[in-house]
């Protein structure tokens, strides 16, 4: 039975973790602009590729 | 040279997508509407941006509205300092309001900005706030020319005192903290408490243990952090001693955490802390339902967003540029084509052709001469002006209303009153309830008698009460954005289901700008004779020349040739070897032949345009004011339940007309002053008169803030509009009736939801007084309320908003 609590440790674990990154999320600003990914990303690949060379 | 044998109608120009009356802007097979779409197009090329052009068809930003500004002021150092968000040694951020960004191309253009200046090292778009931060090395380019680069391919950043001055709003990433924190918890305690629920007989006391320390364990950041806002608020309304919602609400959620936790603690039970963390997880979740902010749109902007930053001033035959908040009486200050007068001021030199439209609505230009008063907020339209400033900025006639108490008072909401009301009654009936109940018990078992109370507070936590409010009212404020209504915040739609009066400012609000009813007296015109007159209107930049542009509805236009512009009296040229004078009878009377004395007959209420051909006089266009589609059904529909008033700024020219609209018993006020629309509403209005006054200038600013409800009716959603309430697309004119009749039937429907969350806790109730509540049963009850008024009041106010056709 005592397997219970080791999984139960685990479990809450993971949870944390997700937690920590729902947490680190907002703080990182994903939330801030939730509509303007959604474009960026259907630009073309070249373009970015470009665009982190130049970065870099 | 006439171009007359293109089909004008399907050429569009490649870059803003307006129609090209002819193709003398050409680049290969791309035809262009101006010179400024053209040098974009160029330069987009040459940059390696083309890609611009086919993400979306036909992007960019019209250069026929577009000022030629001067940003000089962007060297200033303060100002840059203000502007600059950060800095270190090789780069700065700043961050810009961009209204023009509209499609994806936009984005793509911005956020590729390094390809066209080296010196910019990347940019971000956000597209629903319409910002876009920028990260420059200051280095290799100014502050200025940043600016001017992003001017130069038609995205003018708006750069205003208010962006200067404006607080860093910080998004609410707190509540979102505390959410998430919340939901992890509840969740976690709801599947440490299945055994419990499933009445799973743990005979091992190590894991009832373990799960009981578990779920206290999770439950303490719900209590002590997610949950903190309610404390206190809760604290300070009792400090100012009014018992408000939250109050109930903290003290529901206290004895829920210290009852379970001494449960717990003591071994004696399984707690109530699903139905806590799940408590406040919801109440949390609707206060993010209820904070649908508009963050683009800004409410409460004063002159000062409208006023520019700097304005150049003469000194010692110097012309320097100075920031507006610096100005003294006596500075001799000089204004170009189109730039704004900030301060009350004398016309020194030149010839002023001011234009008021956003002061009061007015768009036709108002002529002044040397040695008039003008009065800050105008637009200069013709050529340059020098003039000696009078009053300063915060004084003069206009910013001065700025200084009356309506706009330094925070106005209380009335519905933060109406809910804490009917807090205050529910707290006092549970605690009569309880104090009851545990003195029945009392007298048989003193045990069951602390749980019966303890039970009782819990079970009447008013949480689906509290819920019903932010997801009604948020729902609804959804509803209005949809159909272009935007309100501040949802206590506005408690405040327009209590309105009785409303008030209408005339030109701008319930008149269209820029459009207008127009029509030609004289002999009709023949298509030749309207294609020569469309010809020369279309190089002039006069509203009124612009609007017979745009009424005349013929296709071709030819070459004008020796066009002259005569600043408040008309315009002439040749066409096809017609000579064409269009402007005030004087000046077509000039060297014409004799006039008809019918001509002469003209209605004073409205403006003419007088047209001569080969020195002939014709007629003239009569433009009259045109009325906002649907008003004369609005009117009807508003007079039957509202006292309806309109004030004006203007003279008395449309008196009879507005009578036509609104009755014999019409109350019109006409030339009253920014500080009279104020007084008025101010005189009006009382707690059981509830004002609503519709605006759009500067000029009604006082009126809107003083008034319950301030609506500012605006053509274009982010340009300028005074502080308000809500910010009304004149699109959406015609709707106002149902608006005002579903903020009517959303408050309704928030009474609805109270019975329906009075029946739970009555069923709720009944439980904890018969010492039956257990912690299952306060695990089904509370989060069934919840979802019940969350339900009924989302799927009500869509109902209801379908049966209203909004």
């Amino acid at each position: 039975m005592s397997v219970i609590a080791v999984l139960i440790g685990i479990s809450l674990l993971i949870a944390v973790g997700f937690l920590i990154a729902f947490l680190w999320a907002v703080k990182s600003g994903q939330y801030n602009d939730t509509y303007t990914p959604s474009i960026r990303m259907l630009f073309d690949d070249e373009n970015k590729k470009q665009k982190k060379d130049n970065n870099t | 040279m006439s171009t007359s044998n293109l089909d004008i109608k399907n050429r569009k120009c490649s870059h803003c997508g307006e129609a090209c009356p002819d193709s003398s802007y050409k680049i290969g097979s791309s035809v262009f509407c101006c010179a400024g779409c053209k040098t974009v197009y160029e330069l987009l090329t040459e940059k390696n941006l083309s890609s611009y052009y086919t993400i979306m068809d036909t992007p960019g930003i019209s250069f026929k509205e577009v000022r030629s500004k001067r940003f000089d002021f962007l060297d200033d150092d303060e100002v840059i300092k203000n502007l600059i968000d950060f800095r270190n040694d090789e780069l700065s951020v700043v961050n810009f309001l961009m209204p023009q960004v509209h499609c994806s191309s936009c984005i793509w253009l911005l956020e590729n900005l390094y390809k066209l200046n080296p010196g910019i090292s990347t940019s971000k778009v956000n597209f629903l706030k319409k910002e876009i931060e920028i990260k420059f090395f200051h280095e290799k380019i100014t502050l200025r020319e940043l600016v001017e680069a992003l001017t130069s391919i038609g995205y003018e950043p708006v750069i205003q005192l208010d962006s200067v001055e404006k607080k860093k709003m910080q998004l609410n990433k707190k509540l979102y903290y505390k959410i998430g924190i919340a939901a992890f918890c509840f969740g976690n305690i709801m599947l440490l408490s299945f055994p419990e629920y499933l009445s799973i007989d743990i005979h091992e006391t190590f894991y009832r243990n373990l799960f009981g320390y578990l779920n206290l364990i999770l439950a303490l950041p719900v209590f002590f952090y997610s949950a903190s806002d309610y404390f206190i608020s809760a604290y300070k309304g009792l400090k100012g001693k009014i018992i408000n919602i939250d109050f109930p609400l903290a003290m529901g959620i206290t004895i829920l955490f210290v009852r379970s936790a001494f449960e717990i603690l003591t071994y004696s039970g399984a707690g109530y802390f699903d139905s806590m963390t799940g408590l406040v997880f919801f109440l949390l979740i609707g206060k993010v339902f209820q904070e649908k902010t508009y963050s683009y749109l800004n409410f409460e902007r004063s002159y000062k967003s409208y006023f520019p930053l700097a304005v150049h001033i003469k000194k010692d035959e110097q012309e320097i540029s100075v920031p507006v908040s610096r100005l003294k009486a006596g500075d001799r200050i000089i204004i170009r084509k189109n730039e704004i007068i900030p301060a009350d001021s004398i016309l020194f030199k030149g010839n002023g052709s001011i234009d008021y439209s956003f002061v009061t609505g007015e768009s036709k230009p108002v002529q002044k001469v040397l040695g008039e008063l003008i009065y800050a907020g105008g637009r200069q339209l013709d050529g340059v002006i020098e003039l000696e400033v009078v009053k300063e900025v915060s004084q003069s006639y206009l910013t001065q209303l700025w200084n009356n108490d309506t706009f330094t008072k925070k106005t209380e909401s009335n519905f933060e009153n109406f809910t804490n009301k009917v807090g205050k009654y529910f707290t006092f009936v549970v605690l009569l309830i309880a104090a009851l109940s545990t003195a029945y018990w009392m007298q048989y078992n003193s045990g069951i008698a602390l749980n019966v109370l303890t039970a009782v507070l819990i079970v009447a936590c008013p949480c689906a009460l509290a819920l019903s409010i932010p997801f009604t009212l948020g729902n609804s404020i959804r509803i209005f954005g949809r159909n272009r209504f935007y309100l501040k915040n949802i206590s506005v739609i408690e405040n327009l289901s209590k309105i009785k009066t409303v008030v209408f400012d005339k030109t701008g609000t319930i008149t269209e700008t820029g459009k207008a009813n127009i029509k030609f007296i004289g002999p009709e015109l023949n298509p030749f004779q309207q294609e020569i007159i469309k010809s020369l209107a279309r190089n002039s930049t006069h509203p009124l020349s612009r609007l017979i542009y745009d009424h005349l509805e013929v296709n071709k236009i030819y070459e004008t040739e020796n066009f002259e512009e005569l600043s408040g009296r008309g315009i002439s040229g040749s066409v096809l070897n017609n000579f064409i004078k269009l402007g005030s009878l004087y000046f077509v009377k000039e060297g014409a032949a004799e006039v008809e004395t019918n001509l002469y007959n003209v209605d004073e209420y409205n403006s003419q345009v007088y047209l001569s051909i080969n020195n002939k006089i014709i007629g003239y266009f009569n433009i009259a004011n045109s009325y906002r589609t649907g008003f004369d059904e609005l009117v009807k529909s508003l007079t039957e339940d509202y006292k309806t008033f309109i004030l004006s700024g203007d003279n008395e020219n449309e008196r009879e007309n507005l009578k036509k609209h609104f009755g014999e018993n019409s109350q019109l006020y006409f030339r009253q002053s920014p500080s009279d629309k104020l007084n008025f509403i101010k005189k009006n209005k009382s707690s059981y008169n509830k004002v609503l006054m519709f605006g759009d200038g500067l000029n009604d600013a006082g009126a809107l803030a003083q008034s319950d409800v301030g609506i500012a009716v605006t053509e274009n959603i982010s340009y300028f509009s005074p502080a308000c309430d809500a910010i009304l697309d004149a699109r959406s004119f015609e709707k106002i009736s149902i608006f005002l009749n579903f903020a009517k039937t959303s408050v309704k429907i928030i009474y609805l939801s109270f019975i329906i969350s009075f029946l739970y806790n009555l069923v709720g109730l009944s439980f904890a007084i018969e010492g039956m509540l257990s912690p299952i049963v306060a695990a089904i009850l509370m989060p069934l309320s919840s979802i019940s008024v969350v339900s009924f009041a989302t799927l009500a106010t869509n109902f209801m908003a379908k049966r209203k056709g909004l």
